[in-house]
């Protein structure tokens, strides 16, 4: 199991989910994913679509001012 | 005409998540429109179909700048004029061709994905790709003059069936003729 980052906070719609996707979607079963993002439209869609895509999204924690780590296992 | 198409698809659950655009417009807002909906919808799930037509088929050419590609005298002519994805032009205050380059160094500045990134995107999402046979009749394109990524060439019946039981939008082209676009 191996954990992997994501920086998309100077991504918009709709790269935010669609790199987060592409990123996901090269992992092993099992691997853990840090997406950084920012808050706004990336905040509330990266986890939602991660949830509905069937991934875990097991921490959203925020980082400092408006960037949040969120935590996805595939 | 079938092209390669898998069959089984022809046969899924009508509920399942899918989205259907028909491309009919080569300028460069509209393909941002085109591919920013099919990467997204992509991204969350959805089966996404893009059937490329008349001004369209220039978003995958393989040949993306102006080149003659195209049979015949009239088609080598329309292929050179209405050029691939880098010379898609902007469909209102293009100015020359102008503007599409200036559109592009704002989204590079502002870190909004190109159009060249929502294309690579796309691919990489496995959206798939079809164009129209009839449109390449007229124009004398064949399929190897398209990207790989193009599943194939279609007609209107094909189509229907593919996007049967999901959302269909037709991103069009402007109504005006301009010769000056390039």
């Amino acid at each position: 199991m191996s954990t992997y980052q994501l920086d998309i906070t100077k991504e918009h719609c709709p790269m935010t989910f669609v790199k987060t996707k592409i990123q996901l979607s090269k992992l092993q079963p099992g691997d853990l994913l840090e997406v950084f993002l920012t808050e706004g439209e990336p905040l509330n869609n990266v986890p939602r679509s991660s949830k509905e895509q069937g991934y875990n999204v097991l921490e959203v924690s925020h980082v400092e001012g408006n960037i949040h780590k969120v935590l996805i296992q595939k | 005409m079938m092209g390669n198409i898998d069959l089984t698809t022809l046969n899924q659950p009508v509920n399942q998540k899918k989205l259907s655009l028909i491309c009919f417009s080569g300028d460069f807002d509209k393909l941002v429109a085109t591919f920013t909906l099919a990467t997204g919808a992509a991204a969350v799930g959805y089966e996404v179909n893009i059937f490329f037509t008349f001004w369209g088929l220039d978003a995958i050419k393989t040949k993306q700048g102006r080149s003659f590609v195209g049979k015949g005298f009239l088609g080598k002519l329309f292929g050179f004029f209405m050029g691939g994805l880098k010379s898609a032009p902007v469909s209102r205050l293009n100015f020359l061709g102008l503007s599409p380059k200036i559109f592009r160094y704002l989204m590079r500045s502002k870190n909004v994905a190109t159009l060249e990134e929502l294309v690579e995107a796309a691919k990489a999402l496995e959206v798939n790709m079809y164009a129209c046979e009839m449109a390449m009749h007229i124009l004398g394109l064949e399929k190897s003059d398209f990207i790989h990524e193009v599943k194939g060439v279609l007609g209107v019946t094909t189509f229907l069936e593919l996007s049967e039981g999901g959302r269909t939008l037709f991103i069009c082209s402007n109504c005006q003729s301009d010769f000056s676009t390039g």
